[in-house]
């Protein structure tokens, strides 16, 4: 397949790295700004649940790593697809450092959920959830991606590999997403991705949507900064590199 | 071209599997270890204790999730012969080399790998859903739906073993790779056995296990394809 010149630029080290140099600060300011902004209207401006009680400001942090994580994923097998089609190592190194943040996000997704599921439902963890049996499952797929690649010696061998494990991983994040839909036991239906009118007050909306950019722009933050560290990995010993080292050390 | 491929590739590896009793064999004996010995890791009157409706309902549960597991965990056992054997010998670069498209050898040898491991098990598993007092509706249950289930069961190993051929340990990795991958099997094989041991339609869990058996048996072998051509590279 012909790919548009623009698209070819993303492909090139020394191009990405000097974009995610300049643009990773920005949206590292942005996020923190934001999840400070979503963190005081959440916990001091929001009126409390009706039912919950202040118990449910938790849904201004749970929620997020929630999605991020699956987000991640998706990013993770997306651009290890790329790679994969198109032979573009720096896809490869995008879907690398995707993993671990991803894993991160989803534990702490499993962490905080537990930590809402002791006060609402009375139990740290329910087995009969299939919501949360897929968010366990979704951080043993990362956790699968990073061991199979750390099983094999040679870069090359790894990113391909580990791409098509991603790609048959990915048929199960819809399946988390829309088990909610099918099985609802203890996790309550979906509030917000209604295309009717949202089933959530304004004053807790906004500082909610404000928490997801801000979660959001974190990731990709971490993400940026991630991909720096594979590339100076990737591209030890290439001109750019010992240019671009000896002009900043200068 | 691609049929006959199919077809002379499911007779080899079915020739191949017969000529060494152990291949078949060993995974059964281990289903079968397993299933015959979860029960000593329970005390008997914890089984009483539990809160169903007496004794018996306690170790049906048990058996129905001990079953189920030990399917799965003996599914995990057979499968370095799969690609294994066939990449350290070279056939496999043969069989990649060979002008007949790659799908009908992966689907070739996919089909014999479940006529060796996962048909004999479904043959075992009602003496064992006997073994811890299943009625007969359960068991008839817990073949059917193992019957519906590992053919896909039987793709997502072979991806585990395509994608690890080349690694040293690979059974810890694989364990980590695959296991997770099976768990919707796992939960809708369970829920439909426990539905039918309470007489109740297991229609809901049957449908969505048949689903996801046609989306593993449909585009599974085109992610074990890749995989097998990464690990020749």
């Amino acid at each position: 397949m012909k790919l548009p010149l623009w698209f070819h630029r993303f492909g090139s080290p020394p191009y990405v790295y000097g974009l995610a140099n300049s643009v990773a600060p920005w949206l590292g300011g942005a996020g923190l700004i934001l999840v400070a902004i979503g963190s005081y209207l959440g916990l001091a401006v929001a009126p409390p649940d009706y039912l919950q009680g202040d118990v449910y400001r938790i849904i201004y942090i749970h929620p997020q790593t929630a999605y991020v994580g699956m987000m991640a994923y998706t990013l993770m097998a997306v651009s290890a697809g790329i790679g994969f089609i198109w032979h573009i190592k720096l896809a490869h190194a995008v879907a690398v450092s995707a993993a671990p943040i991803g894993a991160s996000f989803t534990f702490c997704a499993l962490v905080t959920g537990a930590i809402w599921g002791r006060p609402t439902w009375g139990t740290y963890w329910e087995w009969g959830d299939p919501r949360l049996m897929f968010e366990l499952l979704l951080l043993f797929l990362f956790l699968g991606y990073l061991a199979l690649r750390a099983s094999f010696d040679e870069r090359d061998k790894a990113d391909r590999v580990s791409a098509v494990l991603a790609f048959v991983g990915i048929v199960n994040v819809p399946i988390i997403h829309y088990s909610v839909l099918w099985w609802n036991t203890l996790h309550q239906g979906p509030t917000i991705s209604r295309l009717d009118a949202p089933a959530m007050d304004t004053a807790m909306l906004v500082p909610f949507l404000i928490m997801v950019a801000g979660f959001t722009a974190v990731f990709y933050w971490l993400l940026l900064r991630r991909l720096q560290g594979e590339i100076l990995e990737r591209e030890q010993g290439t001109r750019w590199l010992r240019d671009f080292v000896r002009g900043t050390a200068a | 071209m691609a049929g006959s491929a199919f077809l002379s590739i499911l007779r080899r590896d079915l020739r191949l599997a017969f000529r060494r009793v152990s291949e078949w064999a060993n995974p059964l004996l281990f289903f079968t270890a397993v299933a015959g010995m979860f029960p000593l890791a329970l005390s008997p009157d914890r089984l009483a204790m539990s809160p169903g409706e007496g004794e018996l309902y306690g170790l049906q549960s048990l058996g129905i999730g001990v079953l189920w597991m030990a399917a799965l965990l003996s599914s995990l056992m057979g499968l370095d012969r799969l690609f294994l054997n066939d990449a350290d010998d070279g056939s496999m670069e043969q069989l990649v080399l060979s002008p007949a498209p790659l799908l009908s050898i992966v689907y070739g040898k996919l089909a014999a790998h479940w006529l060796v491991s996962a048909l004999p098990l479904i043959l075992l598993v009602p003496v064992f859903g006997l073994v811890y007092q299943l009625t007969a509706d359960a068991i008839a249950m817990l073949a059917f739906a193992l019957f519906l289930a590992t053919p896909a069961l039987t793709v997502l190993v072979a991806i585990g073993a395509a994608l690890t051929v080349n690694v040293r340990s690979a059974a810890a990795v694989i364990g980590l790779v695959v296991l997770p991958l099976c768990a919707p099997i796992l939960i809708y094989g369970a829920r439909a056995t426990a539905l039918a041991l309470d007489a109740e339609s297991a229609a809901q869990p049957l449908y969505l296990i048949a689903s996801f058996t046609f989306l593993a048996v449909s585009l599974g072998p085109i992610a074990i394809a890749a995989a097998v051509r990464v690990g020749l590279e």
